[in-house]
């Protein structure tokens, strides 16, 4: 079974982030970046399948600066065959990073295009069913788990309130969410291993994502409230607060 | 003026909350670009229920009924909604940031070449232009986005534009939807409720979320009965740190690797604060804080606390809040 998943760099959760000087980016000095911790569940589902195949390829693909080559071998570490990263300049989103992945994936053979459900720096949750909708290919968006039979695959997607048992016809795209495959870490071997494996390196050209970052803020910073009180009798004057003051009951 | 469209999500023939909501901020929209609002609803024996979104604001209501569309279906859904936004060549479209919402919106912008943003969270016109505002990194940051071209996808969060009535009512017209199952390459087989779930965390106006702080998945049960103290309009949330202890599953993680929300109220009792669970609820109108720890980080965002132990705590809220609404 062949398997195409598509990683992003990310600033790290924990990263404190300064709007850059244009209000429309955000610096990257002093950040450091990760490997997108959904598309780690979408490396790990990969692995796991081909391993439980007993054959078959992972493909890592990035769209990005050069930069993202260093995410690309953190997903050849984990175990990824070999990687692709589609260079662009500067940042690309939603639509216009689909298009790229499209117009890459559309001449390769595979059976299986997996995505983190979304990215922790956008928090789009797009770039998997738009590529799936420019490859006409079916998909499926905030998988935990799946299996492959018969050249079919059954995801189970996560809804309010339970989930959706969905079959799919191969190839199909899945976005993936926490669930079954808790990554694994990159083993010291994975990782000299991962300095061997082929990473592709080709220029590619991110056009107009169709929307435009006009300015980025900062939230109102969220004032420290107050202590009602310790223990169980502060209940009644935390009650009284939240339907005299707040209003909310 | 060719309108605002709205995507109406159903479920078992029910009009979601979410659908109202999305009518809602087209309504509102429409009234500051003075065009007209127009709802699509898609599926099977929904007739009937459609008609209600005029009471939102809708104009019309257009239904599309199929025995295909008993369950959602993306390719299907996509293929009429896109062709409905280009004939009709709507302004801006908005559908719910619902699981149904955030796997079809995108489709239908890929399918119609144009932008999308998703969990928007305002939306307002600035000289012509529909700008929307979305939180980025986790919340850290507000983005506000504006279309270059076509018709803009916008995916509106939950609990941000409440319903309100409209005295006018709309009217209902009959959407000539043909698909055929057979064309899909996915289709949904089957709908598994979860375990104890009546209301999902990603939608409850109240949230009663529970931690590390508890001690143990039997102490879980206070956070239950509190939730339930609010007569079935909360839900129960988790850390992610009780998910991974396997005390609560994965539906009710709030944060990063979880949901976002955005409830009116959220009660954090055990919940010490991390960065990733503040990237999953730090846009809850009201947060209050229980923790026994007060140097604990969620004390920094909650707008109140109360410092002690959970174990007496939680009950006297749950008698206390039954007492209120009785």
């Amino acid at each position: 079974m062949k398997s195409i998943v598509c990683v992003k760099r990310v600033p790290d959760t924990e990263a404190r982030l300064r709007i850059a000087g244009d209000e429309k980016s955000v610096e990257a000095a002093g950040v450091k970046f990760v490997l997108n911790p959904y598309d780690e569940f979408a490396v790990e589902a990969a692995l796991k399948h081909k391993e439980a195949a007993g054959s078959g390829e992972v493909t890592a693909i990035s769209v990005g600066g050069a930069e993202s080559a260093e995410t690309l071998r953190t997903a050849l570490a984990m175990g990824a065959d070999n990687a692709v990263l589609l260079k662009t300049a500067g940042r690309a989103e939603g639509l216009a990073v689909a298009r790229v992945l499209a117009e890459e994936i559309k001449g390769r053979e595979y059976d299986l295009l997996l995505f983190g459900m979304k990215a922790i720096d956008d928090d789009l949750q797009a770039v998997g069913p738009m590529t799936a909708e420019l490859l006409g290919i079916p998909a499926a968006s905030a998988v935990t788990e799946f299996s492959v039979a018969d050249g079919r695959v059954t995801a189970h997607r996560e809804i309010e309130g339970g989930h959706e048992v969905v079959e799919l016809r191969m190839p199909c795209a899945l976005t993936m969410t926490k669930g079954a495959y808790e990554p694994r870490y990159a083993s010291l071997k994975g990782i000299m291993a991962a300095k061997k494996k082929p990473l592709e390196e080709k220029a590619a050209t991110a056009g107009d994502a169709g929307v435009e970052t006009r300015k980025l803020s900062y939230p109102s910073e969220r004032q420290a409230g107050r202590i009602v009180g310790q223990g169980a009798d502060a209940v009644p004057a935390l009650l009284k607060l939240l339907r005299e003051e707040a209003k909310v009951l | 003026m060719p309108g605002i469209f709205a995507f109406a999500e159903t479920r078992d023939g029910e009009i979601r909350k979410v659908s109202q909501e999305v009518v809602t901020a087209a309504r509102k929209l429409a009234d500051a670009l003075g065009t007209e609002v127009h709802a699509v609803v898609l599926g099977s024996g929904i007739a009937g229920a459609a008609a209600e979104l005029g009471r939102y604001g809708a104009d019309k209501v257009f239904v599309g009924e199929a025995a295909a569309f008993d369950k959602y279906s993306a390719e299907g859904f996509t293929t009429v909604i896109s062709s409905f936004i280009k004939e009709h060549g709507c302004d801006v479209a908005l559908f719910p940031a619902s699981s149904l919402g955030k796997d079809l919106a995108p489709r239908v912008a890929a399918r119609l070449g144009s932008g999308y943003s998703s969990d928007v969270i305002g939306l307002e016109v600035q000289g012509g232009a529909v700008v929307a505002t979305r939180p980025e990194y986790g919340g850290k940051l507000l983005s506000q986005v504006a279309a270059t071209g076509g018709t803009p996808v916008f995916s509106v969060r939950a609990n941000v534009f409440l319903p309100v009535e409209n005295a006018k009512a709309g009217t209902v017209e009959t959407l000539n939807v043909s698909v055929n199952e057979a064309d899909f390459g996915a289709i949904v087989r089957e709908i598994k409720a979860g375990a104890a779930e009546k209301l999902d965390v990603g939608e409850a106006g109240i949230i009663v979320a529970g931690g590390r702080g508890l001690g143990s998945p039997e102490n879980f049960k206070l956070v239950e009965d509190l939730a339930a103290a609010f007569g079935g309009k909360a839900a129960v949330g988790a850390s992610r740190a009780v998910v991974d202890a396997g005390w609560r599953p994965h539906a009710e993680q709030v944060g990063q690797t979880g949901k976002t929300v955005a409830p009116t109220l959220y009660i954090a009792a055990g919940i010490s604060g991390a960065i990733q669970h503040l990237a999953g609820m730090r846009t809850a109108r009201y947060i209050v804080a229980i923790n026994k720890d007060p140097e604990a980080p969620i004390f920094k965002v909650a707008d109140y606390g109360i410092v002690g132990d959970l174990n007496e705590i939680l009950p006297r809220m749950a008698d206390e809040v039954r007492k209120m609404l009785a």
